[in-house]
């Protein structure tokens, strides 16, 4: 520019920079068209629907009120009635079972696997890191149904690797997916390693931001790897976990692909999960109000399970 | 001398712990070049006589993709996950821009219930969505996996982050210039984020190609299925063809693993940012 403008001389903070709250249109701020479409969409088809679910929850809606809204009618709590106490409630209860035997059992091995590799990563040893962390990553990028599908075959009974592997160590082979005590924890096993590499990355962003001092400090007071690892690295690491913590059980209690496509639910319905049931209740037999207070309990629970993790974590951290 | 051999069991525990990971990706990719029926064999016991363990074989692909159609939807995958990373890109980076940088009332309380909106599971809104979608008419269209997704959350939160360290000084420069708050955010703003757009799309990108239950519940009809969901299809009819479902899953995983390869850096180096920060 050749010239100096008499905007240019301007203070930086003039009207017209006033970070845009000033040019309207149709008398509405800049921020707001731009958070318009995506405000729409999330609230169009995330908020609002989720918040009809309470609605569709004590509703019979069914296959009859699919085809014609007319059939539809309140039934006040009757679904959750059915659910909890009444007819379907034996089903209820073994999938709520199941879920929580995966998140409470898988989530937190999980946690300690990624923290384990994470470690092993992080120790001054360790050379070629960012080729192992890739390793350690990538099946965390897989697609969950095509790798559900391949350990279904490495857990057959008689051709798997799985067994095959047991073998060499002289161990009796395992029928994992046809034996319901062990179908959960084979679906558990799969999970931990399709999900370590998540939280392995998200606590080696939390170890390396933890300031060296305090490990010089440590040492200097002559505390070994074991308690500068007890007494340094964990604490510090308390936020990560707290993070790491309630992400993973939101993420656990939404079971579904694993159980749908190794299982089916079964052996005697060991891995049937919440979701599972969800799905099977609303979308195959179309009754989509029994669904809804499904969701409704899934929905409660998970916010319980989040809260209640989040203050057990900041009471230990107080 | 101690220090060498506790650094070569350390690395060698790691790259052994390396093999174990990858076993169950290695093998999927040796079965789905065996001949029909051979990949479970090799495992067998070892007093049992392997049959046909050794050989390799392009049948299981061809069969995948002239028989099979997996062709098909592999372009439905790609048409759907690239539709879904451009769009939502589009509408979270300027939504994530307007919540770090726009005053606007009520901005502040708005962005805290979108954060306490991330506890609630995308499941709960599932059914009344399916219906308001059929109502709408989409359902066995692209549309219906594509609409949900236009804009998430966790998007908006992400971009918002990494828009608040652009100073103002700079929006206001482009505003004393007399640029438009358009132009701004065209010719200012987004080369700015190009970091974290580039985060955001790899995992949009990788999650709307590995979506597997939204897909299965509005996609029941042949033709606009999504790989994940004809793969799951396939494989409960096709049980005891092993190596055709591992081929299958190869060309499912692939092009996931081909694009964690080449923008990893992105990838991991989003997650471990946007963990820190929030």
């Amino acid at each position: 520019m050749a010239q100096t403008s008499p905007q240019q001389l301007a203070p930086p903070r003039s009207r017209a920079a006033r970070r845009g709250s000033s040019r309207r249109v149709l008398g509405l701020a800049p921020g707001w068209w731009f958070t318009a479409p995506a405000l729409a969409i999330v609230t169009l088809f995330f908020l609002v629907p989720a918040l009809a679910s309470f609605v569709l929850s004590v509703t019979d809606f069914d296959i009859y009120a699919l085809a014609d809204l007319r059939n539809l009618r309140f039934v006040g709590l009757d679904n959750f009635r059915r659910i909890l106490v009444g007819e379907q409630s034996e089903l209820f209860w073994t999938a709520l079972g199941n879920t929580c035997f995966f998140v409470f059992v898988g989530g937190p091995l999980s946690v300690a696997v990624s923290l384990g590799f994470a470690l092993l990563l992080e120790a001054k040893l360790t050379r070629y890191k960012g080729a192992l962390r890739v390793v350690f990553f990538a099946p965390v990028v897989t697609t969950l149904v095509a790798v559900s599908i391949t350990w279904r075959y490495l857990y057959d009974v008689r051709g798997g690797l799985m067994n095959h592997a047991l073998e060499s160590f002289g161990i009796e082979p395992v029928n994992w997916l046809g034996d319901p005590h062990w179908a959960m924890p084979a679906i558990i096993l799969m999970a931990v390693w399709k999900n370590f590499g998540y939280n392995m990355v998200i606590l080696l962003a939390g170890m390396q931001s933890i300031p060296d001092e305090l490990y010089e400090a440590a040492s200097l007071d002559g505390a070994g790897s074991w308690r500068r690892f007890w007494h340094v690295t964990l604490p510090a690491l308390g936020p990560t976990f707290a993070f790491v913590g309630v992400t993973t059980m939101i993420g656990y209690f939404q079971l579904f692909a694993e159980p749908y496509v190794m299982t089916r639910g079964g052996p005697e319905n060991s891995t049937y999960s919440l979701v599972l049931l969800m799905y099977e209740e609303g979308f195959r037999w179309w009754r989509l109000g029994a669904a809804s207070a499904v969701a409704v309990v899934l929905f409660a629970i998970t916010l319980v399970a989040a809260f209640g993790q989040l203050a057990l974590q900041r009471r230990a951290a107080a | 001398m101690n220090r060498i051999v506790r650094a070569l069991v350390h690395n060698g525990l790691l790259w052994g712990l390396a093999l174990v990971v990858l076993t169950p990706l290695a093998w999927t990719v040796k079965a789905s070049f065996l001949p029909a029926g051979s990949a479970m064999t090799i495992a067998a016991p070892a007093d049992e006589a392997p049959r046909d363990a050794v050989g390799f074989t392009l049948d299981n692909y061809r069969q995948l993709f002239s028989r099979l159609n997996l062709g098909r939807y592999f372009a439905n995958s790609v048409l759907v996950s690239t539709a879904i990373t451009a769009i939502s890109l589009a509408l979270n980076s300027m939504a994530g821009y307007a919540f770090a940088k726009l005053r606007f009332r009520g901005r502040d309380g708005l962005f805290k219930c979108l954060l306490a909106a991330l506890v609630v599971p995308l499941q709960a809104a599932m059914l009344p969505l399916f219906l308001m979608l059929k109502q709408l008419g989409v359902i066995n269209t692209y549309w219906a996996v594509i609409i949900p997704s236009m804009a998430t959350i966790y998007g908006i939160f992400l971009v918002r982050q990494y828009a608040l360290s652009i100073p103002d000084s700079l929006l206001d420069a482009a505003r004393v210039d007399g640029a438009g708050e358009g132009r701004i955010f065209w010719t200012v703003v987004l080369p700015l984020l190009k970091p974290v757009l580039a985060t955001l799309g790899v995992f949009t990108f990788l999650a709307a190609w590995n979506d597997f239950m939204w897909p299965l519940v509005v996609l029941t009809g042949n033709d606009a299925q999504t790989l994940p969901v004809a793969l799951a299809i396939l494989s409960g009819e096709h049980v005891q063809d092993v190596e055709l479902m591992m081929a299958g899953s190869v060309v499912t995983v692939l092009p996931a693993l081909f694009l964690f390869a080449i923008l990893q850096r992105q990838l991991i180096g989003g997650i471990m940012m946007g963990s820190v920060k929030g």
